[in-house]
């Protein structure tokens, strides 16, 4: 293992760390949604909340193409590609907003109960209002990347702020792979 | 020197304007959506959210990121400001970790002595029956209070220990991520005050539990107790993820996992348990907040809700928050003994393993706090058998310890004492567990004073004992000087007595039928003389607590100069003079070269240059001063 005890690492050795550091913020932070959804099985079990379907898949698709674009934009910072890196960015965050005006603008609107109706009020509203929120800081984090992004401040080798966004964007993806059939999918619709 | 030099009063000043502004961000709110400009519970939660955040912003802890999200670059180390006093920098923000690690552990002396005096008003009101000054909700306040805060006081004496100790055990110099290190401190401060705001907010009645339905319907305090907690827990995560990546990054050459000094394990499985399993403890705590917010019905029975769900999230947590509170302490117990017995430490790889064991069957124990809830019956025999369980790695750390005094050369200086002290009440703390782990027996003594009698036992021996060792052990490597021992020797014998007879005397009015977290019981019981002995016992313990205060605050300009290993310690850190110098070990790098305990069986454990930071410093490693923009933590 490569250790230094000298006060001044090199930025490959902090670049390990932070990795190292990112992924265990992101463990920690899937206990969250761990507990989310052990609190929606525990108040609605085979029941799912009255939802709209093609909204859902609608949200979802869009997420999940959102994340191809964070990809590009992560690879073409690394080939050094500065203009499809900024477009892929301005892609994913016009796309995560989207995402957040399909949740919180519709879905919350539409839905026929509120969050005071019941044991599918308290899970919807609270499972969706965590992962928005986690989407919006999301989106913010984004939009600093893009900021500092077109004043030049990242290359192909280095790229920091850029790699932590992607990844955190993809994990709030993949919570909602888990939370789009939890919530729309499984179990009958509730009374 | 100008008072706005000091981070903290600038963070205090941050956080009134922060406060009213928040509640003027809520009220504003409310008049757009078109409710009643004032509600007091929102605007208060908002205000006291909005507050805590501004703190953060007023003492310069967030200024790297905020600079880096901008796009500007900033110093890789900041140094501290030359014009301020030396003990102005306590006050700052510092990223060394071991200025945050003494932060920490003062906090953490102030909070617990706090939490000492909630404590010795209410057992004032308990010496006799009858009502005496205290109302029922302010003796259910100052009960809740006791208990949280002592929570928030070992959780910053735990960090207090891992961040001072684990870099210089290990060779590092200084933790992965120094910023979010001083983060995970200050976030502290504002976490603690609005926990002890809630007295002044209508107090809290549920006790440091916050059951619904009760906290659903408690006063506004409660939503300041919740809010606090969070705060500090969302520290504890911080500082959790910054100690693992330290760990397994940072450790010096030739130290391999099985070399590390054992305290070093005990932290790293610590800081496993804290950075997951807290998140749930604030999960459950924000549902309750936003069922008392927004409505929602989690633990509302006519919304669909269950109050037992809140029970499972929150020992999910709470149940692995004991083992964060006791693994610290139990490796100081191991990282001290042989120290004073001058020989190896019995079954390092079982000690290791053992914290680690610890740690992973600390999560399956939970429900154990939850045989007479209600909850669903066909838990309760798993989760029995799963907490006798815990016995098997916490015996292996008796033998060892038994294993490594046996035929030992003993040694009796006070930071001994209070590690003997701590084998002692804590293998009485572990052996009045079982009863309560067993469902037959529990029905019984569930939520009788016994489990209060039991749990001071684990938490002293656990906690309160090393801690105390800790310090009087490191205290020369933290100031140079030596803190009295025979002050430190009438402390402990002031203290172990009067434990003892408090502890003693909790479980004989428990097991009689005493009901723990009440203000009054009826004098025909019988209980009167008992808790008037526990009484004047909880005095006896606080005495010697200010007499170890007092030793303290002594020490640190008058102590005897202690710069030299004078426990004879091979660990690396006292081949460091002290006070350890600022980077550690930049100008004294060193190499593992032997196991860490074998003591009278190799000369030494690490090879370190005795002529080290005498001559010119080494030049430094890798690129120096790299141009990070919004790299790094």
């Amino acid at each position: 293992m490569a250790v230094d005890t000298s006060h001044v690492h090199s930025y490959e050795y902090k670049m390990a760390n932070a990795r190292l550091g990112l992924w265990l913020f992101i463990l920690s932070d899937s206990f969250v949604f761990l507990g989310l959804l052990v609190t929606r099985f525990y108040l609605l079990g085979g029941l799912r909340p009255d939802l709209d379907q093609t909204l859902g898949l609608i949200v979802t698709s869009v997420l999940l193409v959102s994340s191809f674009f964070m990809n590009r934009a992560e690879t073409a910072i690394a080939h050094g590609d500065q203009k499809r890196f900024l477009n892929g960015v301005l892609i994913t965050m016009v796309l995560g907003l989207g995402f957040l005006i399909g949740v919180v603008g519709f879905e919350w609107r539409n839905a026929p109960f509120g969050p005071g109706d019941g044991a599918q009020g308290s899970s919807f509203y609270m499972m969706t209002g965590m992962h928005a929120f986690h989407v919006l800081t999301g989106v913010l984090f984004l939009a600093v990347v893009y900021r500092n992004g077109r004043n030049g401040r990242y290359s192909a080798e280095r790229h920091w702020a850029v790699e932590a966004c992607a990844n955190y964007w993809h994990f709030v993806d993949v919570v909602w792979i888990f939370f789009y059939p939890a919530l729309y999918l499984i179990g009958r619709v509730a009374g | 020197m100008r008072i706005l030099s000091l981070g903290i009063v600038r963070g205090f000043i941050a956080q009134i304007i922060g406060t009213a502004v928040g509640m003027g961000l809520a009220v504003l709110i409310r008049i757009l959506i078109g409710l009643d400009a004032w509600s007091a519970e929102p605007v208060a939660v908002v205000g006291a959210l909005v507050g805590a955040i501004a703190f953060l912003f007023g003492t310069g802890v967030m200024s790297d990121w905020t600079q880096w999200a901008l796009g500007h670059d900033t110093p890789e180390h900041h140094e501290p400001d030359p014009r301020l006093p030396g003990w102005a920098h306590y006050f700052n923000v510092s990223t060394d970790h071991k200025i945050i690690g003494i932060q920490y552990g003062v906090t953490s002396v102030i909070v617990l002595m706090l939490a000492g005096l909630f404590a010795l008003i209410f057992r004032a009101e308990l010496a006799e029956s009858g009502m005496q000054f205290l109302t029922p909700q302010l003796y259910n306040t100052l009960m809740g209070l006791h208990g949280i805060v002592m929570i928030a006081s070992i959780l910053l004496g735990v960090g207090a220990m891992s961040n001072y100790l684990v870099p210089l055990l290990i060779g590092a110099s200084d933790m992965a991520f120094p910023r979010l290190n001083a983060l995970a401190y200050w976030v502290n401060v504002p976490g603690a005050l609005l926990v002890v705001s809630s007295l002044a907010l209508g107090g809290f009645d549920t006790g440091w539990t916050g059951y619904p339905p009760l906290s659903v319907r408690a006063p506004l305090g409660m939503q300041m107790f919740f809010l606090g907690v969070y705060l500090v827990g969302l520290s504890s995560i911080l500082g959790s993820i910054n100690l693992v990546v330290t760990t397994v990054r940072m450790r010096a050459p030739g130290m391999s996992w099985f070399r590390m000094p054992i305290f070093v394990w005990a932290a790293f499985a610590t800081a496993l348990i804290g950075m997951t399993a807290t998140q749930l403890i604030g999960l459950s705590f924000m549902m309750v907040m936003i069922q008392r917010l927004l409505g929602l019905g989690f633990f509302d029975p006519e919304k669909g809700g269950n109050v037992i769900l809140f029970q499972h999230l929150f020992w999910f947590y709470s149940h692995p928050a004991v083992y964060v509170f006791i693994l610290p302490g139990l490796g100081i117990i191991s990282e001290l003994l042989p120290v004073f017995v001058r020989k190896p430490l019995f079954g390092y790889k079982w000690i290791a393993m053992s914290s680690m064991g610890i740690a992973l069957v600390g999560f399956l124990v939970w429900a154990h706090h939850m045989f007479t809830s209600g909850m669903e019956e066909y838990l309760r025999v798993p989760f029995m058998y799963s907490t006798m369980l815990v016995a098997v790695p916490t015996g292996v750390k008796f033998f060892s310890w038994v294993g490594t005094l046996w035929r030992g050369k003993i040694e009796y200086p006070t930071p001994m004492l209070f590690v003997l002290g701590a084998i002692v009440v804590f293998l009485f703390g572990g052996l009045t567990g079982p009863p309560n782990g067993t469902v037959a027996t529990d029905l019984h003594l569930h939520d009788t004073y016994w489990i209060v009698g039991h749990f001071h036992n684990t938490m002293f021996g656990g906690f309160v004992y090393p801690f105390f060792a800790a310090i009087y052990y490191w205290f020369p490597k933290m100031t140079g000087r030596r803190m009295n021992e025979r002050l430190g020797k009438i402390h402990f014998w002031l203290m172990t007595p009067s434990f003892w007879v408090m502890t003693f005397g909790q479980m004989r009015v428990g097991l009689l039928g005493m009901r723990r977290r009440i203000a009054d019981y009826d004098p025909a019981q019988g209980f009167d003389s008992t808790h008037l002995v526990i009484t004047i016992a909880a005095f006896l313990i606080a005495l010697s607590v200010l007499i170890f205060v007092i030793n303290l605050i002594n020490s640190i300009r008058r102590g005897e100069a202690a710069t030299e290993n004078i426990w004879h310690s091979r660990s690396p850190e006292w081949q460091l003079p002290s006070p350890a110098p600022a980077h550690n070990y930049a100008d004294y790098p060193f190499e593992v070269i032997a196991e860490p305990y074998d003591y009278g069986a190799s000369p030494a454990y690490v090879s370190i240059d005795p002529n080290a930071g005498k001559g010119p410093a080494p030049a430094p490693h890798g690129r120096p001063l790299a141009p990070h923009g919004a790299a790094g933590d």
